[in-house]
């Protein structure tokens, strides 16, 4: 076991380097910071000095290695435009987007769990009809668009819940339904396909012939065994709801890493950019790390694999 | 990550008992989406580019004030909404079909090597497919498109760049059950070589799920697109993209509602078809896939 999370620990490592370098590149590639900072009017050594002070005039290898070493103990640089350390940027907005994700993610389990059991256990009756219709809206309808629709609806018209803005509890509501009804989607569908191939097992069927209560047939014994697939995609759905998070904290002026990225993009900013991106690709390989080890916790076929 | 497609279905006759109706309304919407994309220009009311600045924030003809001239009322500037989302069916569906193809074929091809080379090939692809897969899409082609500039085929190379991997991922997975089989080992001895073998063995054999997996995905692609749009990194203004036409209806939607109310009945009409296309193509071509 210690051997599997050494190695899958290696890999998440070298894939978080590649991503380093790349985006590195790509940052550096969107343009020339200076040309949104400096006034319109300055002069070419006012563009030198501005760009020696920043340090880049450097070589880009040089640039690179000092961005990594400094980034490791935490420190990625001077935020070009807000002209204050990332580091704080990053305090100040990612416990936001955390509890955003969290909710949002407890929102999707809250209602993805009873939803696709029940459609499992009443096949082809109403309740499967209306977790199947939730599950391909989920999966259809424009995310940035629902967020339109919700702010108009629920906040401008009906007035129930703020549009925008993070006071509250109840600012929580609608971006964490409309970022969690995307995840529902996936995971609805795999409880319920997974929980139609383990009612129909052998075990199940002796369970039942040995009297055990057919609540806890369905929610201790069936349910145990289709959760792994469950597991399983965990991280991908992590990653989808960091990624769905861009567009839906944009819309809900949610002040999270999502909205810091997409001002970062907008501006230029590359220590934000490399900040922001490096962040969340660290989160989501440590969710990803923690997902494989406790699957291969779980189903023992995994870790004897590698 | 593992691999959860190539996991065997114990019961895949399971599902089978589900109706196998070939889907003739989503098929229906497909085919008016793709002959309006197509005709856009003969049978749009009126110019979408024009501009008139008297006739701005025109509401749709059934409303009070709404005219039969502007069936879905009129933008900010007073451009026809109904022939904008006309035109915009081609960008979304062009950017669709494109980007999945480029994709699926990058996919397919990196997933039929690793699987069939194995060893250090297959590892070293898997950990490229790996750490692509799990970088937020909309981040990356966020970086592309403002990197490369926003136009129509920078799109659809940033969304591509990241998407070839869940291809290659299940596609690896397949060729890795299929090199088990015998008929491979049979084409190995008579001497075929690995051309032969991924193109005429392997590659047949995995073409029902890449079929299934296209059409799943080309729904996705739309949203990714129109997300990338709507956030200014996409398709640029003023070509009519369904995802910038929501934007630009974004801060009016409580006094002209219709702006960005339309686009968004469109993408959820075209994504949600191909959508129950795919699931319907999977469950009769490919019931193994169900969890994708």
């Amino acid at each position: 076991m210690l051997r599997f999370v050494f190695f899958r620990l290696l890999q998440s490592m070298i894939a978080l380097a590649i991503l380093s370098v790349v985006v590195f590149v790509l940052a550096r590639a969107t343009g020339d910071p200076l040309h949104m900072i400096l006034p319109m009017n300055a002069s070419a050594e006012d563009y030198a000095n501005a760009r020696q002070y920043l340090g880049l005039d450097r070589p880009y290898v040089e640039q690179y290695l000092s961005f990594v070493g400094r980034a490791l103990v935490g420190d990625f640089g001077v935020s070009i435009r807000a002209r204050r350390p990332v580091i704080e940027l990053l305090q100040a907005r990612l416990p936001n987007s955390l509890k955003l994700a969290a909710f949002a993610m407890g929102v999707s389990v809250a209602l993805a769990f009873p939803l696709g059991i029940m459609a499992a256990v009443r096949k082809g009756t109403g309740v499967d009809r209306t977790a199947q219709i939730v599950s391909i809206l989920g999966q259809s309808l424009p995310t940035f668009w629902v967020a339109i629709v919700l702010v108009e609806v629920v906040a401008g018209r009906w007035q129930w819940l703020p549009a925008g803005g993070n006071e509250g509890f109840t600012s929580y509501v609608l971006p964490g339904f409309t970022l969690g009804w995307f995840v529902v989607a996936g995971m609805m569908r795999l409880l319920r396909s997974g929980m139609l191939e383990v009612l129909d097992s052998e075990y199940v069927k002796l369970a039942r012939l040995k009297g055990v209560v057919e609540t806890r047939v369905v929610w201790v014994h069936a349910l145990k065994n289709a959760l792994i697939p469950v597991v399983t995609f965990a991280g991908i759905y992590f990653a989808i709801l960091v990624t769905t998070a861009i567009v839906v904290e944009t819309v809900f002026a949610w002040p999270g890493l999502g909205r810091l990225a997409y001002d970062g993009i907008t501006s230029r900013d590359f220590p934000v950019i490399q900040a922001v991106v490096l962040t969340t690709a660290v989160i989501v390989a440590l969710v990803n790390l923690c997902v494989d080890c406790l699957y291969a916790v779980i189903d023992p076929r995994i870790r004897y694999a590698r | 990550m593992i691999d959860a497609a190539v996991i065997p279905e114990a019961s895949a006759s399971l599902e089978r008992t589900r109706s196998r109706r070939l889907p003739v309304v989503s098929l229906s919407i497909i085919v008016v989406f793709v002959l309006v994309a197509l005709l856009a220009p003969l049978i749009s009311p009126a110019d979408p580019y024009e501009q008139s600045l008297r006739l701005r924030y025109r509401p749709p003809v059934w409303e009070e004030r709404g005219s039969w001239s502007y069936p879905l009322g009129t933008d900010r500037l007073g451009r026809d909404l109904l022939s904008r989302i006309f035109h915009g069916a081609r960008v979304s569906l062009a950017a669709g079909v494109l980007t999945v193809l480029v994709a699926s074929a990058v996919g397919a091809a990196i997933g039929l090597v690793a699987g069939y080379y194995g060893g250090r090939v297959d590892a070293t692809l898997m950990r490229v497919t790996d750490a692509t897969l799990s970088f937020p899409v909309i981040l990356l082609a966020l970086i592309l498109a403002v990197t490369v500039g926003p136009s129509f085929t920078n799109v659809v190379i940033a969304i591509a760049v990241i998407l070839w991997a869940r291809y290659a991922r299940v596609i690896r997975g397949q060729v890795l059950t299929l090199m088990q089989l015998d008929f491979i080992a049979q084409a190995r001895i008579a001497g075929a070589g690995a051309w032969r073998v991924i193109t005429r063995h392997l590659l047949p054999n995995t073409l029902n799920t890449l079929v299934v997996l296209v059409t799943l995905q080309i729904g996705y692609v739309i949203i990714v697109e129109a997300s990338l749009s709507f956030l200014g990194a996409g398709i640029p203004p003023p070509t009519p993209a369904w995802g910038g036409m929501i934007a630009e209806g974004r801060d009016v939607v409580t006094s002209a509602w219709w702006v960005s109310f339309f686009p968004g009945l469109a993408i959820l009409l075209v994504v949600l078809a191909f959508n129950l296309i795919g699931d319907w193509l999977r469950d009769t071509l490919d019931p193994r896939l169900r969890q994708l």
